[in-house]
């Protein structure tokens, strides 16, 4: 609907106004992260430090008790990489196997995939604590990734969504080519799922960065804290005031998250759009 | 042929292994164990002992916090869940006019929802609610001089878990974005000529083709909601004051299960847990067939 050139310009700022002001907290959180550790607080308002001041980044990334943020980021990317790259080649496959196959049992796997999807995590929060701990995997990085290589339902789910749209008759094509079910999926569904794909990994990507629970409960060795769990620390005991610090590290967790975001806007939105998935 | 059905069926759970195997040992497993420990005492250490319903009668007889932890867990998600969706419709159709900013608004209202269920974003919360934080600064620009901690006060601290939550509507507004578009631009200018009003328009057209999102939407995030739990823990500092205002239920069964090792009493919270939301979610479908409007094919 086009509106009129008056009534555009209010609606601009009208909205303007309240995509500021929905920002602001996120912008607030950055300009503190650059305020002297004094003015945070004395001028909570306002955006602008009186001077840049670098330092907090210094002193955050120090960290705790000899690990650095260093080690916290490290250990975030290593545990963010491997469980993405484990979701989304296993969910690939368990889409392509309950989308185009027939086989005995495939509805009722079918169904159960879509449990799991909807089942809350606190059920299984305590007996999977308790497996780990007898498969000795409590405070490593083991429950943080293989369970990840099993197919994530949410990615099965958008990925058999995707495949639904390619034409059944490049299969057949291919099958009289004498392509097996093996090599239909390598060669005809793997490179034409590609966005399916991105979008998937983009959402790992943030579950598993933000990801504090599992983290919380499975690791207890600072040393092998990710970014999430490693900011806890700050409103532990005598790191208490290092609110610069605090902020600085908590500016500089969320840049990768909001990095990916602009670089892949266009597979964010569609995802959210095509599946109802939660971003 | 009926040797290549058979290779078929093998192929079929060739490629759905992983889901199979998965589904049995970290899913199925855990949850029966899960249901098996929640009639025993058990600390982790020393073998389960069977307690028989002891567990279920101690949550609903002696233990308060059940009581309070579920009041507050109910307030969370009867406030949180409606308020963010009638939200996220009100700006989806303030942005669904065509102008070429509507990407940057779109990425603008999007961006919390994107971060904000990290622990950076709970940390910032905890500050702008604090009683030197950016709210009372901010207020004090016009001239309301408060120093009460937002977080701090029992009668507040649930709503700015609740305003977190709803600031985080960004999510359903694209979904809700992509349903509007999707509706089609006759069916309006057909009810203009009928002289309907945009009130009418909205009850009678926009609402009844967006129902089957809303349903989908108002589902899961009633699922998510029941299980906050990263917010609550950071604002709270891991206790859920103040008075047990913020004690979501999936932090109070954080608290017995790793704090207390009560294995088995956090097991049959959990029970209950997949109860109400397994009830909540069959009253929401069954409720549907009322309210959801379905399509139907070659209209």
């Amino acid at each position: 609907m086009p509106l009129r050139k008056s009534s555009r310009m209010f609606y601009h700022i009208l909205v303007g106004a309240f995509a500021l002001l929905m920002m602001y907290p996120i912008l607030w959180l950055a300009a503190s992260s650059l305020k002297p550790n004094n003015e945070i607080f004395t001028t909570a308002y306002s955006l602008i430090p009186s001077r840049l001041e670098f330092v907090n980044y210094k002193t955050g990334w120090r960290g705790f008790a000899g690990t650095t943020f260093g080690t916290f980021f490290t250990n975030s990317f290593i545990i963010v990489i491997l469980s993405t790259i484990g979701a989304v080649i296993s969910s690939a496959l368990v889409a392509y196997g309950l989308a185009r196959t027939r086989f005995w049992g495939q509805r009722f796997w079918f169904v159960c995939m879509m449990a799991t999807m909807m089942l809350p995590h606190d059920v299984i929060l305590v007996p999977q604590y308790v497996m780990f701990a007898k498969f000795d995997w409590v405070g490593t990085f083991k429950p943080l990734i293989i369970p990840h290589f099993f197919g994530t339902p949410f990615f099965i789910f958008l990925i058999m969504q995707f495949i639904r749209t390619i034409p059944k008759e490049l299969d057949e094509a291919a099958k009289i080519d004498g392509c097996s079910k093996y090599s239909i999926f390598y060669r005809v569904i793997v490179p034409l799922i590609g966005p399916a794909l991105i979008t998937c990994s983009i959402f790992s990507f943030y579950w598993r960065w933000d990801d504090f629970i599992n983290p919380l409960i499975f690791l207890n060795n600072p040393e092998k804290f990710p970014v999430s769990l490693a900011l806890k620390l700050f409103l532990d005991g005598e790191s208490l005031n290092n609110w610069g610090g605090m902020f600085a590290m908590a500016t500089l967790s969320l840049l990768p998250v909001v990095v990916v975001f602009f670089i892949f806007q266009k597979y964010i939105v569609e995802g959210i759009s095509t599946t109802g998935l939660k971003g | 042929m009926n040797k290549l059905r058979e290779n078929e069926h093998l192929t079929g759970y060739v490629f759905t292994a992983p889901f199979v195997l998965g589904f049995l040992v970290f899913t199925l497993y855990p949850i029966l164990s899960s249901l098996y420990y929640s009639f025993t005492d058990y600390n982790l250490y020393e073998a389960p002992g069977w307690l028989g319903l002891d567990n279920y009668q101690r949550m609903f007889t002696e233990d308060d916090k059940i009581a309070k932890s579920m009041q507050v867990t109910f307030t969370y998600v009867f406030a949180s869940v409606p308020l963010r969706l009638v939200f996220a419709l009100f700006v989806a159709m303030i942005l669904n006019t065509a102008t070429r900013a509507t990407g940057i608004y779109r990425s603008a209202f999007y961006l919390p929802s994107l971060i904000g269920g990290s622990v950076a974003v709970a940390i910032m919360w905890q500050q702008i609610f604090g009683d030197q934080g950016l709210l009372n600064s901010a207020l004090s620009l016009f001239g309301i001089h408060s120093t009460t901690s937002w977080i701090g006060s029992p009668s507040t601290a649930l709503w700015t878990l609740i305003a977190l939550s709803i600031w985080q509507f960004g999510s359903s507004m694209i979904i809700f974005l992509a349903g509007l578009k999707n509706i089609p631009r006759d069916y309006y200018e057909a009810a203009s000529v009928d002289g309907a009003n945009s009130v009418y328009r909205f009850f009678k057209i926009t609402l009844p083709m967006l129902s089957p999102i809303i349903l989908f939407n108002l589902t899961l995030q009633t699922i998510s909601a029941f299980m906050t739990f990263t917010p609550a823990y950071i604002i709270s500092r891991g206790e859920g004051g103040p008075l047990d205002q913020t004690l979501l239920y999936s932090l109070y069964l954080y608290r017995k299960a790793f704090s207390h090792f009560e294995m088995g009493y956090a097991s049959a919270m959990a029970w209950i847990m997949l109860l109400i939301v397994g009830v909540l979610t069959l009253l929401i479908f069954k409720s549907s067939t009322r309210w959801v409007h379905y399509e139907t094919k070659g209209d």
